[in-house]
C-alpha cells in the first residue's frame, strides 16, 4: 500500500498512491440522525489526527455507509495534509500483507511499514475472529502507532466486544477511543440519499415517486440505490413518467419482472393518490430538518470544540433547554469567546510560555477570569514561580548537621524581612538546601497567606532573563520579581559568570532589601568562596546570616530511612536501618539511593527486607553469620555515651584490606 | 401558546386562509378535510350563510400525529371575505402563524383580489406586525376556469406578487394545487418559527 502504484479509483497523493474510491467522499455522505455522530466524529478525526478520537471504531450493519465514512476521511486528510502517509485496507488485506511477510521473512519490514503510517484505515475488522494469529500482530501495532500519536480508524459490523474469540487487550485497546454506531437512516436521510443517487445517475424521477420509495422500510443504503437503478431502469423503457403508485408496485414486487412489457403504457396513477401522507411526510421532513435540529448542530459543536480542547458546559447547558434558544447567536457568542480566548493565550505566550496553558483560556465560561489574567501577566503581576508545595519544613529530617539552620529558617519565616535577611544556606549538593529553601517559602506563605513568595533556582531566573532580552520585555520580568514579597533563589553559584543577571539581581536585591522583603539563597559555597560572582553581591549575601548544611549524621540517615522505607509502604526491621544509616552517605541523595538499591534487591528476590538483602544489595555480597552478627550488634551503650559525635565512629569496616591500600596510597 | 412547545412536546401551527370573497378559501378546506384518513378525521366547523357565505370562520383542526417526538397539530381558518366582516378577520388572524392568500383567478375579481390584499397588510399592520416576517404564500385559484375569463400564473404573479412569495395555481374545486399550497405554507412556517434569528413573528 505504501507508494503502491497506481490504479484505477485509486488517488494520488505526494508520490503515494491510497486504494481510495473518488465517489467516497463528505460531500456525498448524506448525513441523517442515524450518523450524524459517526460522520462528526470522522470528520473531526480526520481535521486532527491523532489528537481527537484515536482509535475511532466505527460499527454498523453491511450497507449503512461504514466504508463510504473510512475512505472519506482518507481523502480529506489527504487534502488537508498531503505529506501524511494515508493506509486504507480491508482486514483480509492486511493479512494477505502479513502471511506475506511472513513467507518472505520479512515481519520486521512490514511492521516497520505499517508503523511508519501516519493514519490506518482497516476496513472490516470483525473477520479478526477468524484469524487469531494476527489479533496479537494488530495489537502489538496499534500500540505502537497510538503511542507515536498516529491515527487509527477502524470499521466493524458489530461493537469490539462482540466479536467473537477477540482478545480481550484487543477490545481494551479497541473500546479505548470513540465507539460510534451508524443507525439505519429514517425517512428524511432516505429522501435525500434517494435525491442525490437520483441526481448522480442523471435521472428526473418526480419527488412523489422518491417520496414513495423513501417511505418503503430498508435495511442499508445499498437496497435503496438498488431500488433507484431499478425505477431508472424502468423509466427508460417507459414512455410515460413514472407516478409513485407505480413505483411502489414496481419495488414491492406487485410487478412480475419489475417490468413491463414493451409497449404496454406504464401503470396509470391512482384517481386519489394520497395527499394527507404526502403533506405529513413533508411536516416531518420539515420539523426534523428544523426544530429538532438546531440540537444536532450544538451537538456537532460540543464535538469540534471538545476535540479543540476547550470546555463547552456552555453548550451542553443549551441542550438540556426546554425552550427553543437562539442557536445561531448562542454558537457565534461560544465561537467568539473562543477567538478571543486564543487570542489572549497568544498575548500572554508573548510574555510568560507556560501562563498560556493556564485553564482559564480553554473555558469560554473563564473569559472574564481570562482577561483579568492577561491583564495581570501584560503589568508584569503575573506570579512569579511559587516554592513546591511538597518541600515543608515538616518532611525535612533535621539533627544536628542542620539543626541551627532549620532553626533560622523557622525564625525567618515567623517575622520575614526583619531578621536574618539577607538568609544563606551553605552546604554541598544532597545536604537539602533546595529543600530547605522551599520549606522557607512554604513557612512564609504560611505566616502571610496572601504574600507573593518567588522560588526559584538561578538557572532558571538566567533563563528567564534571557527570554525575556530576547523578546525585548526585560522591564516586564523585572516588574514581575518586583511585585513580589519575598524572592528565594536556589544555587546562586550557578550565577558565575552570568554578568547581566548578576546585575538584575543586584538591583533587584537593593530593591528588596530597601523595601524589608525577605531575601534567600543557596549556594555550595559561602559567599566570599563564590567564583565569578561580583563581589558587590557576595558582600551583600554575607551582610545577613550565612548558615551551613553538614552531611547527615547517623541518626538523620536513619530517620531519612524510615520515612523513605515508609512511603514506599515498606516495614524495616531496626537492625536493618542500623545497618543501612551506618554506611557511608554524605548526603539526602545518597541515602534515597541505598533505599532504592536495598528496594530494588528486595523486589528482585521477592522477600521481605533483611539485613542480608540491603547487604547484597549495597555490597553485592552475602557474610558470613558472624560477620552479619558483628556489623548489625548494637552500639554498646557505654561506649555511645563516651563518643562526642555517633559519625567519628565506624562500625563497619568492609574490603579493610582495600581501604588500607588506597590510604597508603 | 407557543408555537414549539419543548417541555409539553407540542408544536401548532395557525394558517389562516384569506382572500376576497368567493375565491375559495372553504374550498380548500373541504379539499384537505375530505382526504384526512377516516380515523384521524375530526370535525371540521364552518359557519356559513344559506348561500354558503362564509359567516364567521372555518376552522378545521388537523392532528398529523407524533412527529419527532412532538404532537404536531395544524389549526386551518378561513376569513370571511366580504368587505364587511373586517371586524371577525382581524379577530381570526390573530395568532395566525402563516397566512394563504387565496386569489380569485378571474380578470373581473383582480380588483377585488389587490382590494383583499391591501386589507390583509393593514390588518396585519395594525396588529403590530410586520408582514414581511410572516409566512405567506399566494394561490391561484380557479385555474381550470375557460381560459378567457382568467388570467394567467403569470399575469397574476405579476400583478399581486410584488414581493416575489411562493405562488401555487389551483383548481381547489378539484383539489387541484391545494395540498401544494399547504405543504409550501407548512413548511415555511415551521422553518421560520424555528429560526428565531430570522425575526419570524406571529399575528
Amino acid at each position: 500500500m505504501y507508494c503502491a502504484s497506481s490504479a484505477p479509483g485509486t488517488v494520488a497523493r505526494s508520490g503515494c498512491s491510497v486504494d481510495l474510491n473518488p465517489r467516497f467522499r463528505f460531500e456525498s455522505f448524506v448525513v441523517g440522525a442515524g450518523n450524524r455522530l459517526a460522520a462528526t466524529a470522522a470528520r473531526t478525526v480526520a481535521e486532527s489526527p491523532g489528537a481527537a478520537y484515536n482509535p475511532l471504531f466505527i460499527y454498523s450493519k453491511s450497507g449503512l455507509g461504514k466504508t463510504h465514512l473510512l475512505q472519506a476521511i482518507g481523502f480529506l486528510t489527504l487534502e488537508r495534509q498531503p505529506e501524511l502517509r494515508v493506509e486504507y485496507l480491508t482486514l483480509e488485506e492486511f493479512v494477505e500483507r502479513y502471511h506475506a511477510s511472513i513467507a518472505a521473512g520479512q515481519v520486521e519490514a512490514f511492521r516497520r511499514g505499517v508503523q511508519e503510517t501516519d493514519f490506518l484505515l482497516l476496513d472490516d475488522v470483525q473477520f479478526l475472529a477468524d484469524h487469531r494469529e494476527m489479533q496479537s500482530e494488530l495489537l502489538r501495532l496499534t500500540e505502537a502507532l497510538q503511542a507515536e500519536g498516529r491515527q487509527i480508524v477502524l470499521t466493524c459490523d458489530r461493537p469490539p466486544a462482540e466479536i467473537a474469540d477477540l482478545d480481550e487487550r484487543l477490545i481494551s485497546r479497541l473500546s479505548g477511543g470513540l465507539l460510534v454506531d451508524i443507525g439505519a437512516p429514517d425517512f428524511e436521510t432516505r429522501l435525500a440519499i434517494l435525491h442525490r443517487k437520483a441526481e448522480e445517475r442523471g435521472a428526473a424521477l418526480p419527488p412523489a415517486v422518491l417520496e414513495t420509495v423513501a417511505d418503503l422500510v430498508v435495511s442499508s443504503v445499498r437496497e435503496l440505490i438498488g431500488m433507484v437503478n431499478r425505477l431508472i431502469a424502468f423509466q427508460a423503457v417507459s414512455d410515460a413518467p413514472i407516478t409513485a403508485e407505480a413505483a411502489r408496485a414496481l419495488l414491492t414486487g406487485e410487478v412480475p419482472g419489475g417490468q413491463p412489457p414493451a409497449g404496454e403504457p406504464a401503470p396509470a396513477a391512482p384517481a386519489t393518490p394520497d395527499e394527507f401522507s404526502a403533506f405529513v411526510s413533508v411536516v416531518r421532513h420539515t420539523v426534523s430538518e428544523t426544530i429538532e435540529a438546531w440540537r444536532s448542530r450544538v451537538g456537532e459543536a460540543v464535538l469540534r470544540w471538545q476535540g479543540e480542547g476547550y470546555r463547552t458546559r456552555r453548550l451542553e447547558q443549551l441542550l438540556l433547554s426546554d425552550v427553543l434558544p437562539d442557536v445561531a447567536a448562542e454558537l457565534a457568542d461560544f465561537a467568539s469567546r473562543v477567538e478571543e480566548l486564543r487570542r489572549l493565550a497568544d498575548a500572554v505566550a508573548a510574555f510568560d510560555p507556560a501562563a498560556a496553558g493556564s485553564a482559564c483560556f480553554h473555558d469560554p465560561d473563564l473569559l472574564e477570569e481570562a482577561r483579568v489574567f492577561t491583564d495581570q501577566v501584560k503589568e508584569g503581576v503575573a506570579p512569579p514561580p511559587p516554592p513546591s508545595r511538597a518541600l515543608s519544613f515538616e518532611d525535612y529530617v533535621t539533627g544536628s548537621a542542620n539543626d541551627a539552620a532549620v532553626r533560622a529558617a523557622l525564625a525567618v519565616a515567623a517575622e520575614p524581612g526583619r531578621k536574618f535577611n539577607p538568609f544563606f544556606i551553605v552546604g554541598a549538593s544532597g545536604t537539602g538546601k533546595t529543600h530547605l529553601l522551599h520549606a522557607l517559602g512554604n513557612g512564609l506563605l504560611a505566616t502571610r497567606p496572601e504574600a507573593v513568595v518567588a522560588c526559584v533556582s538561578a538557572q532558571a531566573f538566567t533563563d528567564e532573563l534571557v527570554a525575556a532580552l530576547d523578546a525585548g520585555r526585560v522591564a516586564w520580568w523585572l516588574r514581575r520579581y518586583r511585585r513580589a514579597d519575598a524572592l528565594l533563589l536556589d544555587d546562586v553559584q550557578l550565577l558565575a559568570g552570568r554578568e547581566r543577571t548578576q546585575d538584575e539581581l543586584f538591583n533587584l536585591f537593593n530593591a528588596f532589601a530597601d523595601a524589608d522583603k525577605q531575601l534567600a539563597f543557596t549556594a555550595d559555597h559561602v559567599p566570599a568562596q563564590l567564583a565569578d560572582i561580583a563581589p558587590r553581591l557576595t558582600t551583600r549575601f554575607e551582610g545577613g546570616l550565612v548558615v551551613e548544611l553538614a552531611a547527615p549524621d547517623r541518626l538523620m540517615r536513619a530517620e531519612m530511612l524510615r520515612r523513605l522505607l515508609a512511603t514506599h509502604q515498606v516495614t524495616a526491621a531496626p537492625d536493618v536501618i542500623e545497618y543501612l544509616a551506618a554506611r557511608p552517605a554524605d548526603s539526602a541523595r545518597a541515602v534515597q539511593g541505598l533505599v532504592n538499591r536495598a528496594l530494588s534487591r528486595m523486589d528482585a528476590a521477592s522477600e521481605s527486607l533483611t539485613v542480608q538483602t540491603a547487604r547484597l544489595a549495597v555490597e553485592g555480597r552475602s557474610q558470613r553469620p558472624s560477620q552479619l552478627q558483628a556489623v548489625s550488634a548494637p552500639i554498646p551503650a557505654g561506649l555511645d555515651a563516651l563518643m562526642s559525635s555517633r559519625e567519628k565512629v565506624v562500625w563497619d569496616w568492609p574490603n579493610v584490606a582495600e581501604r588500607l591500600v588506597e590510604e597508603a596510597r | 401558546m407557543s408555537l414549539v412547545n419543548f417541555t409539553t412536546r407540542e408544536i401548532t401551527c395557525k394558517i389562516v386562509y384569506y382572500g376576497p370573497g368567493r375565491s375559495g378559501k372553504t374550498t380548500n378546506l373541504q379539499h384537505v378535510y375530505s382526504q384526512v384518513p377516516a380515523d384521524r378525521k375530526g370535525l371540521m366547523v364552518s359557519l356559513a350563510t344559506q348561500t354558503d357565505r362564509t359567516l364567521f370562520f372555518d376552522f378545521l383542526p388537523l392532528d398529523l400525529g407524533t412527529i419527532s417526538g412532538f404532537t404536531t397539530k395544524f389549526q386551518l381558518y378561513t376569513v370571511p371575505g366580504q368587505v364587511y366582516y373586517n371586524a371577525t378577520r382581524k379577530l381570526v388572524l390573530q395568532g395566525a402563524d402563516g397566512v394563504v392568500f387565496v386569489a380569485d383567478s378571474q380578470l373581473r375579481q383582480l380588483d377585488q383580489n389587490f382590494a383583499s390584499l391591501q386589507n390583509l397588510h393593514a390588518n396585519i399592520l395594525d396588529s403590530g406586525v410586520d408582514i414581511r416576517t410572516l409566512p405567506l404564500v399566494l394561490q391561484f385559484n380557479k385555474q381550470d376556469l375557460p381560459r378567457e375569463l382568467i388570467l394567467t400564473p403569470a399575469e397574476l404573479d405579476e400583478a399581486l406578487n410584488f414581493r416575489g412569495l411562493p405562488a401555487f395555481p389551483a383548481d381547489a374545486l378539484h383539489g387541484v394545487g391545494v395540498f401544494e399550497t399547504l405543504k409550501a405554507i407548512a413548511s415555511d412556517v415551521l422553518r421560520k418559527l424555528s429560526a428565531r434569528d430570522s425575526g419570524a413573528q406571529r399575528v
